[in-house]
């Protein structure tokens, strides 16, 4: 079934390291692959420093792959050039969303020009009176008052803000958003009304996500795939239900262990389980499907196992 | 039970450029003696300034203009700065947030552990010292005696966190508060704190005042809990009460917008629409009600008084009052009455 579906981003090998042949080298995404279908919503989650950031930000190309390839409807755009027409082709389709309303917003410029920036720079309002109309959609899709167009980013709420960067990203009428902790800044109520907002807006212009996270019960809850990385690896990737009720990784299983759940008895009876962190990996084992959609890091001998 | 500490009608207010923010509008609140009292809240309800009046660790523009906080029946707020010197990080200690910026990067990490002791009582260094490599092995830090020369950037966030805490229980304090202790942190590193936080608490039977905006870490932790909302308590009770019985609609929305685990996926959240209020200006009537589904007239004229639930178990909502319509709470809050009534609990 998953095979008929069409692939929108397509993540082959792809390594990012930094401080290339120093003391000090970092193997932030380290062999990773993976497939984003047309319309879904893939949710990548892990703890901080385990390169789920630095994927999303490979993939927008705002670094230089060290190796790989990252395919966008069939395209190669690893290494297309940085100031390129054809990144200026492909950023009109990819957007990113970044997790702190605060820092991602110019102090100094007016949502309207935060907003209608995009349009600017890829030529597609012919006059102002175009550019505020479009604005004026773009805020009343994220269910803010267009009449709030000539303020600045500190007259809005945490949540405002965050709603002000989701309609700066669907500026540019993109198919495919990637959204970077969204909502791990905002507060609980916050939250689910961005969360809400976000699935609307899927539905309604048949976007395909990217959600980056560390809050796996809302991961759970947005995405229809999840993968889990762990030291710049994934160990885990399977439809969102399958990793929640079957999950076969040690470090999968730990992390679910550890999720606190809002029911004291529940709290009580939990047991968490301990992850090794000494050797995780083994030069054996790779990324591979062990069950129907279901892929696991493990050695070809693991992955018998649960092929019988 | 022992009531250590007693708050009693606190007000806190913030001169700003814009006027003044009336920033807690009245809490009490008492702590018996080894329990862990949790308040929930989001930011800017005023949970964070509730606990730092106790140790008066305000910003320069904040006035505590009207309350009491009795500490064994003493009233903190006549002490002078001396007498608060010495209940600071000695009776009373608190753990903050960021482990990253609450440690000092110049000073290795035995002295920083070390320095409570040398403050407060009249030991000699070494002993001091000794002491710190205890309390460093309990908090969980391998090998302590080579690790006490190392400075903060050697260790992880998770680590640090570990330090901080060590630094505040070094002198066996009576109430530890710890303000969002493991926000900063990954959820596998966020339940070893917490686990670390009640064997702590068992060893040496301090009462912690925890605060956070996560229910579930609330629901791990707290013996009682206390929900907060535009500087105001607006519903306090037992863990149970709170998460199977809860009464306020403030409540309810926070236990409904949180997805779990077994969340249908097909179904929309359920948020809590609009944005808290501005404390420059409180609203006259209940606070929430501009927000809340189940508002009544009367709610936005006048701030309603706790209603008693049950023994231990009070809520600020009109909903409570005798005259009051029935309502009919969201789904997943029925089922949680549902639980309370399984749990031998009589729900309303």
């Amino acid at each position: 079934m998953a095979d008929e579906r069409e692939v929108i981003v397509s993540v082959k090998n792809l390594k990012q390291y930094f401080n290339i042949g120093k003391p000090n080298e970092v193997k932030a995404v380290d062999d990773v692959s993976f497939d984003i279908y047309k319309g879904e919503t893939f949710g990548l989650v892990g703890e901080s420093g385990s390169g789920k950031s630095t994927t999303g930000r490979s993939i927008i190309r705002l670094y230089n792959p060290t190796d790989g390839h990252i395919f966008f409807n069939g395209q190669d755009i690893s290494k297309i050039k940085a100031h390129g027409p054809k990144m200026k082709e492909f950023r009109r389709e990819m957007q990113m969303i970044f997790q702190d309303p605060y820092a991602s917003l110019n102090p100094r410029m007016k949502v309207k020009d935060i907003i209608a920036e995009g349009l600017d720079v890829h030529g597609l309002v012919k006059n102002d009176q175009e550019r505020d109309a479009r604005v004026r959609e773009l805020l009343d899709m994220v269910n803010l008052n267009p009449e709030h167009m000539t303020r600045y980013p500190y007259e809005f709420s945490g949540g405002q803000r965050q709603r002000i960067g989701i309609a700066r990203a669907l500026a540019v009428d993109p198919q495919f958003i990637i959204a970077d902790e969204p909502i791990s800044a905002l507060d609980v109520s916050i939250q689910a009304q961005v969360v809400n907002l976000m699935q609307d807006i899927q539905k309604k212009q048949g976007l395909t996500y990217l959600f980056i996270a560390h809050d796996l019960s809302m991961v759970k809850y947005i995405s229809d795939r999840i993968a889990v990385m762990y030291r710049g690896k994934i160990v885990e990737l399977a439809d969102s239900n399958e990793i929640y009720n079957n999950p076969l990784h040690a470090y999968t299983q730990s992390l679910l262990s550890a999720i606190p759940v809002p029911d004291p008895e529940i709290e009580k009876r939990r047991t968490r389980i301990d992850f090794d962190h000494k050797s995780p990996f083994k030069d054996d084992q790779r990324l591979q499907e062990v069950l129907p959609g279901h892929f696991l890091y493990c050695s070809n001998e693991e992955a018998a196992t649960y092929k019988k | 039970m022992d009531k250590i500490l007693e708050v009693k009608d606190l007000h806190v207010d913030f001169d700003t450029y814009n006027g003044t923010v009336h920033a807690i509008r009245g809490v009490s609140f008492h702590l018996n003696a080894g329990e862990t009292l949790a308040i929930v809240g989001e930011s800017g309800s005023g949970k964070s300034i509730t606990v730092r009046s106790i140790l008066q660790l305000l910003a320069s523009n904040a006035t505590i203009s009207k309350g009491e906080i009795l500490y064994h029946g003493d009233d903190l707020l006549q002490k002078s700065e001396k007498e608060m010197n010495n209940i600071r990080g000695n009776k009373i200690s608190m753990i903050f947030q960021d482990p990253m910026t609450s440690l000092d990067p110049t000073m290795t990490i035995g002295k920083q552990v070390a320095e409570p002791l040398l403050i407060h009582n009249n030991v000699s260094k070494k002993d001091a010292m000794k002491r710190a490599e205890e309390v460093l092995r309990l908090v969980g830090i391998p090998n302590p005696a080579a690790r006490m020369k190392d400075y903060p950037h050697q260790f992880s966030g998770g680590q640090r966190q570990r330090i901080v805490i060590a630094i505040a229980i070094v002198d066996y304090p009576e109430i530890l508060i710890a303000d969002e202790p493991t926000t900063a942190l990954d959820v596998t590193v966020q339940a070893e704190i917490i686990d670390l936080l009640r064997e702590l608490q068992q060893k040496i039977g301090t009462a912690i005042i925890f605060i956070t905006h996560d229910l579930g870490v609330v629901a791990g932790i707290a013996d009682r809990v206390a929900v907060m909302y535009a500087g105001r308590f607006v519903e306090y009770g037992s863990v149970e009460d709170i998460f199977y019985n809860p009464q306020h609609p403030y409540t309810w929305g926070l236990l409904d917008s949180m997805p779990t685990l077994d969340t249908n996926e097909d179904a929309r959240l359920n948020s809590i629409p609009g944005t808290p209020p501005n404390l420059l200006d409180p609203p006259k009537g209940d606070a929430f009600a501009p927000r809340n589904a189940y508002a009544m007239q009367i709610d936005e004229e006048q701030q309603p008084p706790f209603f008693k639930v049950s023994k231990n178990h009070f809520a600020a909502t009109w909903l409570l009052h005798p005259d009051a319509p029935k309502v009919t709470p969201p789904a997943a809050i029925l089922n949680r009455f549902k639980k309370f009534e399984q749990l031998g609990g009589n729900a309303k």
